[in-house]
């Protein structure tokens, strides 16, 4: 980290009441970093999308029946107290995932990596995804790749980077204007920009100038699996008590705790 | 030197540890990473000064816009435009998806005739000379043989300057079956033209509404211009707006809303009759609009009063009397309410009974021109187009003189302007062979109308089919000659509307880069075929080439669209009520029963009342799975879940207690059959449905494009049939009797 830059905590609030399930999010995505696609994408597990909306159901019968989606990138988790102990760059041997202080992001580098996937047995996300194949793009199809984002090849893992390259594109340029800091809206992830519900809140979390330090503390915030001291970087808001249920941090007997 | 067993093991043991401790396997498995990564065939991408270039989507009526950036004069990535009108900055999964699309591989990649049997896929390229001169040829010969009314064309659009050029030519050429392809735009203007007196499209004050009803109006699916509705639920969310949804399926829509409310489909005609019916007897009307601006109310009020108490509306919707009361008195209680209608997307038109029943809900609350109402906007102060009229020979007097083939404007249905449904109709029911040469743009017939079965036949019996698309769907597919359209990135063309934007707005979409194969713009493919053709066809337009043509039309407005790709009227204000109509009262005409002699307001059943259809089938929309002319592109096919598509496998939404009943669980296979046909699909139990209704998603089962789309999943209009509606001739199919037989 420079030495005259604040570390920033860049992190996501998610508001499920206006998230539409539209899959903007994770299409803005798949275009913005060059993932890969294949014949048949119906099988999931294999699936790589590094933001994928899942559907979750309230189990009840017609008519109480009730959906939401749930929009899930990597969840940059910092570990306890921020200290860059997240689950994958705890285990990965080759440190080809890092925790970046300067940014509270976690990095995936993919020429560092081997593929033995224990970061993806780690993650209790299911947020990386495996390269099992070369990926191919049909001939001329790989006119519109971004060179900003390197193609991955065969036998590497990779996840979501909250769109690191916007960041370090709006800090060049900031640094050439001679500044340190950035603004708000200098840096936006793909999906923030491109979802057309408004749900998706993106910056600095420990920002005080920035929308999510304030949604972060709403009272229908959660986080997933808080209880696993993850500490992840992604807070999501649902009016909707199962939904925040869901959210997998409480147990059968346990009641619903409003944040703060 | 002898090898004993402790010189031999020593060797071993001191040989793995040496190779242990020496930097050896390490450097090898570091290498072999690198060396297992270092495939030439890994693209790297080129680098370059980056820009952004405005335009318009055209990929749906939705009218986004959208801004390309470019990596030297290479397009990467297509992100919605800051500021612009409609989406401010959002764009859906299509949208976004246009680059794959653009170098995809159902480009069709220059003019192609057919030489096997149609839809074979045998093809032979030919020069565009050698194609403009077939077409021309045909049109010759049928117009020498007094036949010039043989020739239709089918469209997507009846508004810009492209489409307009087609209607010119069909015009000059001698024939009056220009055909737009059908939606809820043709529900509403006829609402807007029996109601208001006024040709007009209807636009939605959605920002400022408090309280949407919609009768089961996609408004999350796709509905209307897709990102700003999206964006719109946003807001409300945050203003505290209320959103009811009625309908039968769990929908993304009933989802988000703040109350869903499920009804037996095809009745909410019903639930709109039985809200007013609430309203006027609590007399929570709006007086001032009712007492100055309404024409024939008495009448429709004793109806309405008679009819559609809450218990009786009960009984065929299925909701609760005291659900009925209590959201007719909060929809007539909000500030500003709003009801809209047209079923998941508003693919389909629907019942006129429908749509003048929900359009009157909205006058009696006064929500019609009004601050978060439903607006007429005015289609002529969108019209920029101002052509000299066409000076037609005799031909093409003769020609104009004669009845539409769809029979739209005729006695039947004076007030409707496209029939397609009937078209395809009566090209089947007549012994004749009433079009012998069809021109396809911008649509994709062969695959989005329903009863797939009939528009086959019907096809079948037309000679020679042109198709304009620039990519390879299944209209295209089973055409005879393919003249294939710049894609959208590579072309100018106007979008002179945007579905359900409540002021007159124009786009612009524009050349983003070179045309990447051998194509050309169906504006000058129609204006070179004029010239070819010479006489009075060739006067008819006068342009050296579309371009000119466009900017030429455009005017002063050329410039502004050129740099920000939008116009928007600035000058537009909420109509209001004042001289807002120009029926023969001057008067919002609620007398419905007069104008179409009907036994007052009627349900349309659906087809199929034999006993053994036990079910119903209703289509659903879903923003994943694009069912307009254009396809699933690769990204977007990927966002689709396993529980709609697995493998090939499309799957169905039931009841699980529908499941119990058939003896059917997650994921099992079953032939789902109605009138019209049947098709091998799963199952997915889903508890958000009616009982005995079976939801099949739209946009899979093509047969045209490439093998990311193809093949997967089946089209779910290869089993529904039309039914007409009897008011106005449109297709008002909501869904299709049906059985589920396990196999």
């Amino acid at each position: 980290m420079g030495k005259h830059e604040k570390p920033k905590k860049y992190g996501m609030v998610i508001n499920l009441d206006m998230c539409t399930g539209c899959g903007a999010c994770m299409v803005a995505c798949m275009a913005e970093n060059n993932v890969p696609f294949k014949e048949d994408e119906s099988d999931k597990l294999l699936s790589i999308t590094w933001l994928r909306v899942y559907k979750l159901s309230n189990g009840k019968k017609f008519p109480d029946a009730d959906i939401c989606y749930l929009p899930r990138p990597c969840q940059h988790c910092g570990g306890k107290g921020d200290h860059g102990h997240s689950p994958c760059v705890s285990v990965c041997p080759a440190t080809a995932t890092d925790y970046s202080h300067e940014t509270g992001i976690v990095s995936q580098i993919y020429t560092r990596c081997f593929g033995c996937r224990y970061c993806m047995a780690a993650c209790p996300y299911h947020a990386r995804y495996f390269n099992w194949w070369d990926p191919v793009w049909p001939k001329g199809m790989e006119k519109y790749l971004s060179p900003n984002v390197s193609p991955r090849m065969r036998g590497v893992v990779e996840k979501c980077s909250f769109c690191f390259h916007r960041y370090q594109l709006a800090m060049n340029k900031a640094y050439l204007e001679g500044r340190r800091e950035l603004e708000e809206d200098e840096y936006q992830t793909a999906c923030t920009q491109a979802c057309p519900a408004n749900a998706i809140t993106f910056g600095d979390l420990s920002n005080p100038k920035h929308k999510v330090y304030e949604l972060k503390k709403d009272p229908n915030a959660f986080r997933l699996l808080e209880r696993l001291g993850t500490n992840p970087k992604v807070y999501y808001v649902s009016s909707r008590e199962w939904v925040r249920r869901a959210g997998d941090n409480y147990l059968q007997h346990e009641e619903t705790v409003k944040l703060n | 030197m002898k090898i004993d067993r402790r010189s031999f093991l020593s060797f071993i043991i001191g040989g793995a540890a040496g190779t242990t401790l020496s930097p050896l396997p390490w450097k090898l498995m570091d290498d072999m990473s690198i060396w297992t990564q270092m495939w030439p065939w890994t693209p790297v991408p080129e680098n370059g000064e980056v820009s952004y270039a405005n335009s318009t989507c055209t990929l749906c009526p939705g009218g986004c816009g959208i801004s390309v950036r470019l990596i030297d004069d290479r397009p990467v990535k297509i992100e919605g435009t800051e500021g612009h009108p409609v989406n401010d900055g959002g764009l859906c999964v299509m949208g976004l998806s246009g680059l794959q699309l653009l170098y995809g591989q159902s480009r069709v990649k220059g003019p192609m005739k057919r030489v096997g049997k149609r839809g074979e896929k045998n093809w032979e390229q030919i020069s565009w000379d050698e194609a403009i001169s077939m077409v021309a040829e045909k049109l010759d010969e049928l117009r020498s043989d007094g036949e010039s009314h043989t020739l239709s064309c089918i469209s997507g659009s009846d508004q810009g300057t492209v489409p307009e050029l087609f209607k010119r030519f069909l015009d000059a050429y001698g024939s009056v079956n220009f055909t737009r392809m059908p939606s809820i735009d043709d529900s509403y203007e006829l609402v807007l033209k029996l109601m208001h007196g006024v040709e007009a499209s209807a636009g939605f004050d959605v920002e400022n509404t408090d309280f949407l009803l919609s009768f089961s109006s996609g408004i999350l699916e796709g509905w209307g211009s897709p990102v700003r509705m999206f964006s719109a639920n946003g807001s409300w969310k945050k203003s505290g707006g209320k959103v009811v949804q009625i309908d039968s399926r769990l929908s993304n829509t009933a989802a988000k809303a703040d109350h869903w409310i499920p009804i037996n489909p095809g009745n909410e005609v019903v639930l709109a009759l039985g809200l007013a019916h609430v309203i006027i007897k609590d007399s929570l009307y709006n007086k001032e609009f009712i007492t100055n601006y309404s024409y024939n109310f008495e009448n429709w009020k004793r109806v309405v009063l008679n009819e559609y108490s809450p218990e009786s509306v009960e009984k065929v919707t299925g909701i609760n009397k005291t659900i009925i009361r209590a959201l007719a008195k909060d929809f007539a209680g909000a500030k500003k309410p709003l009801a809209i209608c047209g079923k998941g997307q508003g693919k389909n038109p629907g019942s006129t009974s429908e749509f003048m029943a929900v359009h009157a809900l909205n006058a009696l609350v006064g929500s019609i021109n009004t601050d978060g109402g439903v607006w007429a906007v005015d289609n002529d102060k969108q019209n920029y187009i101002q052509w000299p009229d066409v000076k037609k020979d005799s031909v093409a007097e003769s020609g104009a003189q004669r009845d539409r083939i769809d029979g739209a404007g005729t006695e039947n249905y004076p007030y409707t302007r496209y029939l397609p449904n009937r078209f395809i109709e009566n090209i089947n029911s007549s012994n004749e062979s009433l079009v012998k040469l069809l021109f396809v743009h911008g649509a994709n017939p062969y695959y989005t109308l329903p009863d797939t079965h009939n528009v086959r036949k019907a096809f079948e019996k037309i000679p020679f089919i042109v198709s304009f698309s620039s990519y390879m769907d299944e209209t295209a597919l089973n055409a005879d000659l393919i003249l294939p359209n710049h894609a959208y990135l590579e072309r100018y063309e106007d979008v002179p509307r945007t579905r359900s934007f409540n002021r007159p707005i124009i786009g612009l979409s524009k050349p983003i880069i070179e045309p990447q194969y051998n194509t050309r713009h169906s504006g000058d493919v129609i204006i070179t075929k004029e010239k070819k053709m010479g006489g009075s066809i060739a006067a008819a337009l006068s342009w050296e080439n579309y371009e000119q043509c466009l900017q030429e039309t455009l005017g002063d407005k050329w410039e502004t669209l050129n740099e920000n790709g939008f116009w928007v009227d600035e000058t537009f204000k909420v109509p209001g009520w004042k001289n807002a109509f120009k029926t023969p009262t001057l008067k919002c005409d609620f007398s419905y029963n007069e104008l179409f002699s009907l036994p007052h307001f009627c349900i349309l059943g659906i087809k199929g009342d034999d006993p053994s259809y036990p079910l119903a089938l209703i289509p659903y929309d879903s923003m994943r799975l694009a069912n307009g002319f254009i396809g699933d592109p690769p990204f977007v096919i990927k966002t689709v879940e396993d529980t709609v598509l697995k493998g090939k496998d499309m799957f169905v939404d039931i009841n699980p207690d529908t499941a119990k009943k058939y003896g059917l669980v997650e994921g099992s296979k079953v032939i789902l059959k109605t009138p019209n046909g049947e098709l091998k699909v799963r199952v997915h139990l889903f508890e958000g449905i009616f009982q005995n209704l079976v939801a099949a998603p739209r946009g899979l089962g093509h047969t045209g494009y490439d093998k990311y789309i193809s093949g997967k999943g089946a089209n779910v209009n290869e089993l529904i049939g039309t039914f007409e509606d009897p008011a106005s001739g449109h297709d008002a199919a909501w869904g299709i009797a049906a059985q589920l037989i396990k196999v």
